[in-house]
């Protein structure tokens, strides 16, 4: 244990008791928050009791007390529309969400660290400018242009993959790589960026004046220092893509948990919505720590000093 | 020159290094997109050939070029008979309307808070750095949507959320700055000749530091037209009847077989418009990085 990670994991509690502070503060501001939680068409009677069940009747003070308990035990609450408890609607999505938000990350890094090494050990040839255009507009396409795009050829056009739904095998392929493109322009930039780098480096002349060819001291040493930032973007990345798998999902009507968020808000489930940004918000905070973490331990030249350059 | 040091150092007028940098020839044609998408968005009403909510049952999901009743529906129709080039153009403005007074509330909240942190230190910058910190390791989309759930959609709770969901990253980089310009000789001879502290923000530490944030704010402008539309494609943002490119999309991808063009026409339009933005952006980091601005 060293001041670095001590410091890092103060920051973490705190940033998620700020979620949880920031979404009931949120519940708060709608005014009464009972209204959130009733189905359409009740009873000002029906209100009021549940107003006293829930406790909004309670003082604000005592309310966020509850709050925090009740989150303490793990205690999710239940869904007004189904009337079970949350996390058991919650469970049976999770594995659709990471398993599309994984096989995007395979996508981003498949395509963008080849891309990525190529455009930085040729960077100035015809094709490498000519990639680093593709990647710009990759990046700049939102995903629920970019997922259209790619059913309407794919789907409609060719039938050759499904357009929605997860019940073939085939159908992580549209939705992956709509998810991943953004990635992967991130991947192939940071490896360009980081090839570059090392490439200007004393070792890698040394190397070629020891008679080593280019292609070995590539693979040898530029790529294996220039790895070390690609680590701790996987991590990263994985935060941003579960983040951006609410509007992938709704595109693809891929079963995950952004899809349920989406569907949630619609029905005016308020218990499920609420669960779902607390889980979203700490898994993402969870990761940021572990791309530190990360960080360090893979550079050992870093020794828990610093955070991320 | 001894003396010198203890002078601002100066540099030209803000609009003149803005001027200065508009000038590399190759990045005209983004110039041209984004200029021709804002005339398009001040001047939508005089500019679109229909009125943007104005249904004809007759002309249902009709193909780019087809001639309607009051001239030639040139990309086409939507579900209700509506013109797609007249939504679009409406869409426009909705869309950059949005994003730049979202813009504007955060660019305005964040670098208060950013200067009064920076300027004042002790408790104030602790308290306030901390809220920054909080604020940007929430993923901000989940925030916008539990917000806008919450308070409900519309154009301007949008406005609102957008606005309060990314002004830390206004604060962080006018902290940053406003630290360095603090500690600077001619601050501390403001200070000493009596001048009031919002005086000193105002007249010497905030056009120091504002180019920096004038940057970030243009790569923020883009992120927020993609945010508009992503919520309205969701059915969080704008409401019908108001246009919105995220709202058309959506209903584009229930028609993606029948017709194709109202997705794909309005989603090149946003990306057309989101590419320009962010590369005038990229252009003008170069430029003005903030590491490479001498204090």
């Amino acid at each position: 244990m060293n001041s670095f990670l001590a410091k890092r994991l103060g920051q973490t509690v705190l940033s998620v008791w700020g979620v949880i502070t920031i979404v009931f503060v949120i519940l708060q501001l709608s005014g009464d928050p009972t209204l959130l939680m009733v189905p359409e068409g009740a009873t000002q009677e029906e209100i009021d009791i549940l107003r006293r069940q829930l406790g909004f009747d309670r003082p604000m003070i005592v309310q966020y007390g509850d709050y925090l308990w009740k989150l303490a035990r793990l205690d999710m609450g239940v869904s007004l529309v189904q009337n079970i408890p949350v996390i058991d609607i919650i469970a049976p999505r999770v594995g659709y969400t990471l398993y599309l938000a994984f096989a995007a990350l395979l996508v981003a890094f498949g395509i963008g660290l080849p891309v990525g090494i190529y455009i930085g050990v040729f960077r100035h040839s015809a094709l490498a400018r000519a990639l680093t255009a593709v990647v710009l507009v990759g990046q700049s396409m939102p995903t629920f242009w970019s997922g259209i795009l790619l059913i309407m050829v794919f789907a409609v056009s060719w039938e050759i993959l499904p357009s929605s739904g997860a019940e073939d095998p085939s159908s992580i392929i549209l939705p992956a790589i709509t998810l991943g493109a953004l990635s992967m322009a991130t991947v192939a930039r940071i490896t360009r960026t980081a090839i570059i780098e090392e490439l200007g480096k004393e070792y890698v002349r040394a190397s070629k004046a020891r008679g080593l060819s280019f292609a070995a001291v590539i693979r040898r040493h530029v790529m294996r220092n220039a790895s070390i930032p690609l680590i701790t973007i996987a991590a990263l990345e994985l935060s941003n893509l579960l983040a951006g798998a609410v509007i992938v999902e709704t595109v693809f009507a891929w079963p995950g948990l952004g899809l349920l968020a989406i569907q949630s808000i619609e029905a005016r489930d308020f218990p499920v919505v609420q669960v779902l940004v607390l889980l979203g918000s700490v898994v993402y905070i969870g990761l940021n720590l572990l791309a530190d973490i990360l960080y360090s331990v893979v550079d050992p030249r870093i020794k828990l000093q610093g955070g991320r350059p | 020159m001894s003396g010198a040091s203890l002078l601002p150092r100066r540099r030209a007028p803000l609009l003149r290094q803005v001027l200065r940098a508009c000038e590399a020839r190759r990045m005209w044609p983004l110039y041209l997109i984004f200029v021709t998408f804002t005339l398009l968005a001040l001047f939508a009403p005089w500019i679109a050939p229909y009125p943007p909510a104005e249904q004809d049952l007759f002309a249902r999901l009709k193909p780019p070029g087809t001639a309607g009743s009051e001239g030639i529906y040139w990309l086409g129709t939507d579900e209700l008979g509506r013109d797609l080039l007249s939504r679009i153009i409406h869409g426009a403005r909705v869309s950059m309307m949005v994003a730049s007074l979202s813009v504007v509330v955060s660019l305005v909240t964040g670098t208060a808070i950013g200067l009064a942190a920076g300027y004042f230190r002790g408790p104030l910058e602790v308290v306030l750095m901390r809220l920054v910190d909080i604020i940007l390791s929430i993923p901000a989309i989940l925030l916008a949507i539990i917000a806008v759930a919450v308070l409900g959609p519309g154009l301007q709770n949008l406005v609102i959320v957008l606005g309060f969901t990314r002004w830390p990253r206004y604060a962080r980089v006018a902290y940053g700055q406003t630290l360095g310009i603090a500690n600077t000789p001619y601050v501390a001879a403001a200070r000493f000749i009596g001048l009031p502290w919002w005086r000193i923000l105002l007249r010497h530490v905030l056009p120091n530091i504002i180019a920096p944030l004038i940057v970030v704010a243009t790569l923020e402008f883009g992120l927020m037209i993609i945010w508009e539309a992503g919520l309205s494609f969701l059915g969080l943002g704008v409401q019908p009847p108001l246009p919105s490119w995220g709202a058309i999309l959506s209903t584009g991808r229930n028609y993606m077989g029948s017709a194709w063009w109202i997705a794909t026409l309005t989603g090149a339009c946003l990306f057309l418009l989101v590419l320009s933005v962010n590369m005038i952006g990229d252009f003008l980091r170069d430029r003005f990085d903030p590491h490479s601005i001498r204090r």
